[in-house]
């Protein structure tokens, strides 16, 4: 089994190598034909703006929204959050537009507003809380029926969701050494390519 | 409220690992910003003048007016950096309290001080300064850099320095993954770098915080180039606005940045892009007016 990592800019190298610490195979897609025979795609943190022009201009966006619409999984994280959701709130940049959710975009300020804490994600298993590093990090303002709310900040601001194959993080888990958001990614990948 | 740690290492770094595989670009203006935004730029940098017009102006080169800086964040969604003077720790306050979401402690200004670089550890705000060989980053790091750049040589157009540079960086990071424990001592005091971060770097095979390129790229292939050589991502200042057209210019550094492997698409998008900057041989700058020697 191999998994993509959107590699038009940003932090997928990080994730090919949380990846590769669970014996998972990685690939870096850059043009639509390294999306082949791929069981799941990372979309990693970058800027936002830069991986969806990218993706327009190098015709990714298509491929990969008809493969999630057959249940392929992807996984966005920060900046590729913001691209699998529906909404950001009217700005105009190229987006994949599949998760039923509204998001803000550096909701929580500048750099000097970024900041790592504690997280309760109970869909992780365990009791143990997860190192959330958030980095001008966007928000989920309002999720659809059909979307799971994996965690909130204490303030109810929900950080991670999952509609059926897809699941996005406002934070980093491949900042951390944390394998537990790989580890479940690649759970739903297996159960992908079984079902 | 859970506790929010702010200006972590691991926040401040984590930013500049963000930015990888993209490029940062000079701007003047929030026009600038906007049309490096629309190319794809990850960040701007905000500057009064580019550094070819830096260099051409003479004179004391200072931090932008905060004005212009506040303008150009208003500007765009993407990190805004702005640059201070070695060791003027002011600066770098001032520029922390405008927020800006990265500071450039650059020897392309005046240095405000010849022996002290700023201590990066007491602000919250993330910084970048320049290299030209390993020691030279270790030393920003020990100090809370957070990211690494090659100084190379700004406003030149001429990408040699910061080859130089980068090779020197990359080949001394695998001089050192070659040795014997007991010679990493030796290597730390020749090069005149803490301990700790010689032997973090003979472990990881590479510098513990994200390595751009800067200093004279202006060309899709200078910046493919400098990619092929493994830095994480570049810088290109005075190459695209004083290029003919900078916003094809801008795009197409964009694209060859992303696509440094596929010689195929460096080509295409080089096509008729108009005239690069005008270059300038190392050479014949005088002594006394090569930026890359600035700090230490």
């Amino acid at each position: 089994m191999t998994i993509g990592v959107l590699a038009l800019q940003g932090a997928f190298i990080e994730h090919r190598k949380a990846l590769e610490r669970l014996g998972v195979d990685t690939r870096e897609v850059r043009l639509p034909e390294h999306l082949e025979g791929l069981a799941g795609l990372i979309i990693p943190g970058g800027e936002s703006t830069t991986i969806g022009k990218l993706a327009v201009t190098y015709g990714l966006l298509e491929p990969i929204r008809a493969k999630a619409a057959s249940g392929w999984p992807v996984w966005g994280t920060c900046a590729g959050m913001i691209l699998l959701a529906r909404d950001i709130g009217g700005l105009a940049q190229p987006l994949l537009g599949l998760m039923d959710v509204t998001i803000r975009r550096n909701a929580f300020g500048r750099q000097v507003d970024s900041f790592e804490t504690w997280l309760d994600v109970p869909e992780l298993g365990g009791d143990a809380p997860f190192r959330a590093i958030f980095i001008r990090a966007p928000l989920i303002e309002r999720v659809g029926p059909g979307v799971q709310v994996l965690a909130r900040l204490s303030d109810g601001a929900i950080v991670a969701a999952r509609q059926r194959n897809l699941l996005v993080t406002a934070f980093h888990p491949e900042l951390t050494d944390d394998l537990r958001f790989h580890r479940y990614f690649v759970r739903m990948t297996e159960e992908a390519t079984k079902a | 409220m859970e506790p929010r740690d702010t200006g972590t290492v691991a926040v401040k770094r984590g930013l500049a690992q963000m930015l990888k595989g993209g490029v940062i670009m000079d701007v003047v203006t929030p026009e600038h910003a906007r049309i490096a935004e629309d190319a794809g730029a990850v960040a701007v940098m905000a500057l009064e003048r580019v550094p070819a017009d830096i260099r051409a102006h003479g004179g004391v080169a200072r931090m932008s007016d905060p004005e212009l800086i506040l303008k150009i964040m208003d500007a765009v969604s993407i990190p805004v950096m702005a640059k201070c003077r070695i060791g003027h720790f002011v600066e770098a306050q001032v520029l922390e309290a405008l927020g800006v979401d990265f500071i450039d402690e650059s020897e392309v200004l005046t240095p405000a001080d010849e022996e002290h670089h700023i201590d990066k550890h007491q602000f919250k705000v993330p910084f970048v300064c320049g290299c030209r060989n390993l020691g030279e980053a270790l030393r920003r790091i020990a100090e809370g850099a957070a990211m690494i750049r090659t100084k190379g040589e700004a406003g030149t157009g001429n990408v040699v320095e910061a080859v130089r540079h980068a090779r020197a960086v990359m080949g001394e990071i695998r001089r050192l993954t070659s040795m014997a424990p007991e010679e990493l001592m030796k290597a730390a005091k020749e090069m005149g770098a803490p301990y700790e971060l010689v032997k973090e770097v003979a472990q990881l095979g590479r510098l513990p915080v994200v390595n751009f390129a800067a200093g004279g790229i202006a060309t899709p292939a200078d910046a493919a180039l400098m990619m092929q050589l493994g830095m994480d991502g570049v810088f290109v200042g005075s190459g695209i606005f004083k290029s003919s057209d900078p916003a094809r210019r801008a795009k197409a550094i964009v694209e060859a940045t992303t696509h440094y492997n596929d010689p195929k698409i460096i080509a295409e998008v080089s096509k008729g892009l108009g005239e690069a900057m005008p270059g300038l041989e190392i050479s014949a700058i005088p002594q006394d007016q090569l930026l890359a020697g600035r700090g230490w």
